[in-house]
């Protein structure tokens, strides 16, 4: 329901923005553009997507490989340090990231990629090691008495009923990464907070306001899925353990 | 049959299982009875390699475990514990077929079995297979935990206190149906348990164990009956025992054949303990024995207090 409602938002102001020059010059009438031209804002909404969905899947594969690797027998000794370094990485705000990958990087997509993905492990990596710590010790020792190798254990007992857990994670993660691909602007890449950034510097409130509505429909869209799923995921077969 | 040879454990500075070795044969239901820290569920877990040994060796068929394929082996070997561990994001069926599944039968013969095992631990009520977990009571819970042990026809079973968080009962029920399945199967079972009265109506032999060792193995009368030191004495029971020994021997074993009573008759196939409630219950020292619906004989309260064994 909330998916439906809006992605139909999302879907409307994309429609409906393009054509709405009249009313932001009747709001701004001192402004000689009153709406956004430089890319389409279905291509900013594109290219925004693209790279959330391209940061979150680098920090969904770092972030689950990690917490697997930290919760193994052999990679137990790493927790206490990948725990410390998870809650230092996330106290580091993600400007500051953008900030050191500029001269490593250059200006663009690349390094606004690079701050989305070491922030969106961060979440995952937490949600991992959570929700593997928590499979019932028993369930795990019956797995071995039966039989089961350390994969096959991991794969089929221990993912699925860490998966709700896991999946919180990925959504955190993919929130944070729309709210903070908006800044990668901010450094040329290009995203909704393209026409934020330039109607700040251009003092043209009605950039902002477009870019805001876009990015606000955007984030409760990402965020109304991902529960969905996260719920179907959870609803499984154990909502009453 | 499985062999204990010279098998020792420490875990850190403390000795768990002190040169320990015992034969338990094929088809046998052995019970390892003792108090918690004995060491009894350590020296289980080293048939399946859930707890590697230090020294000595542990043989199947006389072959050593440890040279045995990790896995293959404990696939081999049904498993049931007392916390159960059911898989909760699985049915009942699909946890039943979980060694059948990781042995790769084909699936109508894991359906079958399911089946079958369902209605052996009387989990036979409807829709009882696409269950889940939660959804079941520690009872049920705990059959499905045998039902998953024996699914693939282990030749042997370890079990780990798989009563032991039941009310008694569902424990009871539970081991009438474990004991007649055990029988009909020939299924080596090796049991563990700190429950004297479990220990005996269950096992063809008991061994106590005590400290890391085996202080007494033997069939229940015999440890009853020639307890081999005071521990002994004090662990089956003291001037209690008697009651126990009720409860293994069995009416027929001990009655007088031919004789005649009067009131409500017992069964042959009861134990002594339940002709002594019922003789109790009609305030009468004799009553009549039936077996197959037919007068056989007649069971004596004097030979019940009598030492005679």
């Amino acid at each position: 329901m909330r998916v439906a409602v809006s992605l139909a938002l999302l879907v409307a102001l994309l429609v409906v923005l393009p054509h709405s020059a009249a009313w932001f010059h009747a709001w701004q009438p001192e402004v000689s553009h009153p709406l956004y031209s430089r890319h389409s804002f279905f291509a900013l909404t594109l290219s925004h997507v693209g790279l959330v969905v391209a940061a979150t899947s680098v920090a969904v594969a770092v972030g689950l490989g990690l917490g697997i690797v930290a919760t193994r027998p052999a990679g137990r000794a790493l927790l206490p340090t990948v725990r410390a370094v998870a809650v230092i990485g996330q106290t580091v705000p993600p400007v500051a990231v953008l900030a050191i990958a500029v001269p490593l990087l250059g200006f663009g997509a690349a390094p606004t990629l690079l701050a989305l993905a070491l922030y969106g492990v961060l979440p995952v990596l937490g949600q991992t090691v959570a929700g593997l710590d928590q499979v019932p010790k028993p369930v795990l020792h019956a797995a071995d008495g039966m039989g089961y190798g350390r994969w096959r254990r991991l794969l089929e007992v221990e993912l699925p009923l860490a998966a709700g857990p896991i999946m919180a994670g990925v959504r955190l993660s993919a929130i944070v990464g729309v709210g903070t691909a908006t800044i990668g602007s901010a450094v040329g890449a290009t995203t909704l907070g393209s026409p934020i950034v330039e109607g700040l510097v251009g003092n043209n409130a009605a950039y902002v306001v477009q870019g805001a509505l876009l990015v606000g429909a955007l984030a409760l869209t990402v965020d109304a899925a991902l529960a969905a799923l996260e719920r179907r995921i959870r609803r499984a077969p154990r909502e009453h353990r | 049959m499985i062999e204990f040879d010279h098998v020792h454990k420490r875990f850190g500075g403390h000795v768990v299982i002190d040169d320990l070795s015992l034969r338990i044969g094929s088809g046998e239901f052995f019970v390892l009875v003792g108090p918690s820290g004995s060491g009894k569920s350590t020296l289980l877990r080293t048939v399946n390699r859930l707890v590697p040994i230090d020294a000595g060796q542990v043989r199947i068929d006389g072959e050593d475990v440890a040279t045995r394929d990790v896995e293959i082996l404990r696939r081999g070997i049904g498993y049931a514990i007392q916390s159960v561990g059911l898989f909760p994001h699985r049915t009942v069926a699909e946890n039943i077929a979980t060694v059948p599944r990781l042995l790769h039968w084909p699936e109508h013969e894991i359906r079958a079995r399911t089946t079958e095992l369902l209605a052996l631990l009387r989990l036979d009520e409807p829709g009882m297979e696409a269950r889940y977990p939660h959804t079941l009571s520690g009872g049920q819970q705990q059959r499905v935990g045998v039902a998953r042990a024996l699914a693939a026809r282990p030749r042997i079973v370890l079990m780990d206190e798989p009563f032991g968080a039941l009310d008694p009962l569902t424990r009871e029920s539970l081991q009438a149906s474990l004991k007649a399945i055990q029988r009909d199967t020939g299924t080596t079972i090796l049991f563990v348990t700190h429950d004297m009265d479990e220990a005996f109506g269950l096992g063809d032999r008991v061994g106590l164990m005590l400290d890391g060792g085996l202080v007494q193995v033997g069939s229940p009368l015999e440890l009853l009956h020639a307890p081999a030191d005071d521990r002994v004495r004090d662990f089956v029971g003291g001037a209690r025992a008697r009651l126990r020994e009720l409860a293994i021997r069995t009416v027929g074993d001990n009655m007088r054949r031919g004789e005649h009573a009067d009131g409500d008759p017992v069964d042959a196939a009861a134990s002594l303990q339940d002709a002594l409630a019922a003789m109790l219950a009609q305030g009468r020292d004799r009553l009549p024995v039936q077996a197959h619906d037919e007068r056989v004989g007649a069971i004596v309260l004097a030979d019940l207090v009598s030492r005679r064994a």
